[in-house]
């Protein structure tokens, strides 16, 4: 078995953060494990501007934050990256298994930091009536098929929820020549940035529904419209008010959550940065959901800094 | 035009059952399936149980038929490397009086050869079912209940087919049959076929096609059964199947343990008109939560992760199994409502048997390959088997599918094997079936489907023509 003073799990800008704050507070065995075949991590569909504000003092977009960590990480000899390599096990001993194409590994390292990330809330978590036919992404898929792959996924679109990615996801279709329909909120407003309602949504006068949510979705093989109500707030229905929407696409934009199935099932417990098991650290989206990338990365560098601080009291 | 000895209708459980079970003998068979690939109807959507053969009628035909499928499946399921795991089931019993109906099934069971039933008291179910509710005074435990995956089960049955010779033609609607000479002449939305033999094993349309050779004296009602399936983290809720006692029309709402590992629970059973309805209801999910949580209190809504309809083909309280005299050579395999799935097997011995009786040789091959390679999941695989799967070929360490561990390999083999969509390679391999519900992976599956098939992107679709999961190619706008 392979050993390690530190292992970091997710190469996104919380785990890169991670890994150069750990060096400069003196940790010089540190092993990067990210799925993917690149760094950076969510960051590198988010082709759009916004990201450093707070950090950098610059507006940047996504894969030009992530550069600028991705950089930092190329030119810090003691930091080891392996990519295209799923972490697949954590045990409370401080033990990773990963798979990469031709090899399972497994390393035992001194400190362990989790940095895997969020996922989207998925329809099926919200639970809408209805059918299930092609036609319905999570905004976050519609933003890496856009972005990355260079597909379009519909052209009639309606947006369920009124996060962040949805309204960028709205002027992003919009751009693209697609028609959004309806952003529909449950909640009385939105949970998204002001400067997103105002040059994703206004801008672009997408129409936006508030105390309002979907009843169903309809369509064999593919979306074919969604009944829509209005609710009062307790969010039931306000009677008679139900109407219909066509649309060939549904985004669904209702919130993330951390990924952090491999600690749960490791049997540890989160306590902020912290976790149940000294030398397991979280930080970034898999610790707690941040608005901005900024805080993200303060986040991850005081983790960073306080697994150092646990590899050296070891010693 | 070729004669057939025998063309099945339907590549679902059933029909695929009959054909791998006639492909022993030496006779030109081929399977007509509508859909794009095969198990995309009833098959796709159940709760996978290997019933034992408790809560059916003794005397009706079902239940004979789903005890000897109980039987009959554990061989097959070797033979063609699925998994099936004999997990065993409890009926739960909260009252005096339930206890008295559970003495009535056990009973009933037996008549049927049901072995190993017995009933369980407080003290046992605390120890083995330690989530289950403590209202429950006793149980039935039925130890031969299973589990299986059915579509992969379909898959294995067709490739074994295949292997022996039958031929299987998908998106092959069948539109029309006419008599001539004492042949069937079978017009279809591709070809026309010409056959000895018929069988319609057409699941919900069984009605339709029976109609066609003038036979009308039944219909197909659907009856609607909701089911929600659990995040993989909670694979150890139960170590049984969990059963309430049944009602008149279904077994009740279930904790099943399916053979991917997530918990499920459902089904609903509700009678309704249009064959298509596959929706799910808000009504459905808290009728299903309520239930449930009656048979163990800690199932947490956040757990869920999935959820799908299934539409049983009723017709009248029984299946009908049999030849048509009216039409000679016509086999109706029809209303194989739940426990199908179960008694798959058994019923394609049935339909041997009728076909024999009726006039067709069965003369047995040379060489039958009863066999076939177990497929490799790494979800199911121990690290010490993963580690060796990938010396021998590298991308089984390339994962694509990170809730469910599924890796390219995997994906690659299942498109070899003939997953044509991306619904055929989740029902193959998992991959897209997780808590993301292939957020992160759908579009590297796409992009494996577009190498190996040489298909552009554009032309991949959820299930089949009509349902493409993207509009268009932003380089060609
Ligand atoms: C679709 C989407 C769009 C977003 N858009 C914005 C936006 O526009 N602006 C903004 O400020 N924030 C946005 N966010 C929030 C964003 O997640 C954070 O700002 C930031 O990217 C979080 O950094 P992170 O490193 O914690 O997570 P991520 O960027 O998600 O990085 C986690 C990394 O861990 C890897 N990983 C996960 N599990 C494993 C494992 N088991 N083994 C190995 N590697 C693993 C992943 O591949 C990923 O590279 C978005 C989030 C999502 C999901
Ligand atoms: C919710 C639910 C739960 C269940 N749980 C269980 C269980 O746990 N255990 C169990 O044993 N059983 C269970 N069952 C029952 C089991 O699923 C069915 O009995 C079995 O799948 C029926 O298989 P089939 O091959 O007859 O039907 P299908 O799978 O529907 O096959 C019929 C095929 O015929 C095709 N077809 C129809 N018309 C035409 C045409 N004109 N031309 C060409 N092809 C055509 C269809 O596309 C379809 O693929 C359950 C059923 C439901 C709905």
């Amino acid at each position: 078995m392979i050993k390690r003073d530190l292992v970091i799990v997710g190469g996104g800008p919380a785990g890169m953060a991670a890994a150069v704050s750990a060096y400069e507070n003196g940790v010089k065995d540190i092993l990067l494990i990210e799925r993917d075949q690149y760094l950076g991590g969510i960051l590198n569909q988010c082709i759009h501007t916004g990201f450093g504000i707070n950090y950098f003092k610059e507006i940047l977009t996504g894969p030009e934050y992530a550069d600028r960590f991705i950089k930092k990480i190329k030119d810090i000899q003691d930091i080891e990256v392996s990519l295209k390599s799923l972490v697949v096990k954590l045990t409370n001993d401080k033990t990773v298994t990963f798979l990469k194409p031709g090899r399972l590994e497994t390393v035992k390292a001194k400190a362990v930091i989790m940095a895997t990330g969020c996922r989207e809330k998925t329809r099926e978590m919200i639970h809408i009536q209805g059918t299930r036919p092609a036609g319905i992404f999570s905004a976050g898929l519609a933003q890496k098929l856009i972005n990355i792959e260079g597909l379009l996924p519909g052209k009639e679109v309606v947006i369920i929820g009124s996060g962040d990615i949805g309204l960028i996801m709205a002027r992003r279709f919009a751009l693209e020549g697609a028609k959004v329909k309806a952003i529909i909120e449950i909640q009385k407003e939105t949970r998204g940035l002001l400067r997103n309602v105002v040059q994703c949504v206004e801008d672009f006068d997408i129409p936006f529904y508030f105390n309002h949510k979907i009843s169903r979705i309809y369509g064999k093989d593919r979306v074919e419209k969604v009944s829509v109500m209005k609710v009062d707030d307790n969010f039931n229905e306000i009677p008679g008010s139900l109407f219909e929407i066509k649309c060939d696409t549904i985004l669904i934009s209702v919130g993330l959550i951390s990924e952090n199935e491999l600690i749960e099932m490791a049997g540890v417990k989160i306590e902020e940065n912290k976790t149940s098991v000294p030398g397991i650290f979280v930080c970034g989206n898999s610790f707690k959901i941040y608005d901005m990338v900024d805080s993200v990365t303060e986040d991850s560098i005081l983790t960073g800094k306080l697994a150092a601080e646990y590899i050296m009291s070891c010693k | 035009m070729k004669l057939y000895d025998v063309i099945i209708i339907g590549a679902g459980v059933i029909g695929t059952s009959i054909a791998r079970e006639l492909s022993r003998y030496k006779l030109d068979i081929a399977l007509l399936e509508k859909e794009e690939e095969l198990a995309f109807g009833v098959s796709k959507s159940n709760s996978g149980i290997i019933h034992p053969g408790t809560q059916n009628p003794p005397c009706s035909l079902k239940g004979k038929l789903c005890a000897q499928g109980n039987f009959l499946i554990r061989k097959i399921s070797k033979e063609l490397g699925v998994d099936f795991k004999e997990v065993g089931e409890l009926i739960v019993a909260f009252n005096e009086a339930e206890i008295k109906e559970l003495l009535r099934l056990k009973k009933e069971a037996e008549i049927l050869g049901v072995y190993g039933l017995k009933i369980v008291d407080r003290a046992w179910l605390k120890e083995n079912e330690p989530n289950l509710n403590n209202a429950a005074v006793c149980g039935l435990y039925a130890p031969t209940a299973g589990i299986i995956s059915p579509y992969r089960f379909v898959y294995d049955l067709a490739e074994n087919a295949i292997r022996n010779g039958v031929e299987i033609h998908t998106e092959t609607k069948v539109i029309n049959i006419i008599r001539v000479d004492g042949y069937f002449e079978i017009v279809t939305s591709k070809e026309l076929f010409k056959t000895k033999y018929l069988i319609n094993a057409a699941g919900l349309f069984a009605d339709e096609i029976s109609k066609m050779v003038g036979i009308d004296d039944f219909k197909i009602k659907p009856r609607k059964g909701e089911e929600f399936i659990l995040d993989k983290k909670k694979e150890n809720l139960t170590n049984h199947l969990i059963f309430p006692l049944p009602s008149k029309i279904s077994k009740g709402v279930l904790i099943i343990k399916t053979a991917d590992g997530n918990p499920m629970i459902g089904p609903t059973a509700e009678d309704i008109e249009d064959k298509e309805d596959l929706s799910t209801s808000d009504s459905g999910f808290s009728k299903v939560l309520l239930s449930a949580r009656r048979l163990i209190p800690s199932i947490n809504d956040k757990d869920i992760i999935a959820y799908f309809a299934g539409l049983r083909p009723v017709a009248g309280d029984d299946f009908i199994i049999r030849h048509e005299g009216k039409a000679h050579g016509f086999i109706n395999v029809a209303g194989i409502q739940s426990p199908g799935l179960t008694a798959s097997p058994a019923i394609a011995l049935l339909v041997a048997d009728i076909l024999k009786n009726n006039g067709l040789a069965l003369k047995k091959k040379l060489i039958f390959h009863a066999h076939r390679k177990k497929t490799a999941h790494i979800f199911a695989s121990p690290f010490s088997k993963t580690k060796k799967l990938i010396k021998k070929d590298a991308s089984y360490g390339d994962i694509v599918c990170r809730c469910e561990m599924v890796s390219a390999k995997e994906i690659k083999d299942a498109i070899k094997r003939g997953a044509k969509t991306m619904d055929g390679v989740k029902f193959r391999t998992r991959a897209q079936s997780g808590r993301c519900h292939g957020s992160f992976c759908a579009t590297r599956i796409m992009k494996i489907m577009a190498e190996e098939t040489r298909m552009p992107l554009t032309g991949i679709t959820k299930r089949g023509r009509g349902s493409e999961i993207v509009k268009r190619d932003r380089a060609t706008m």
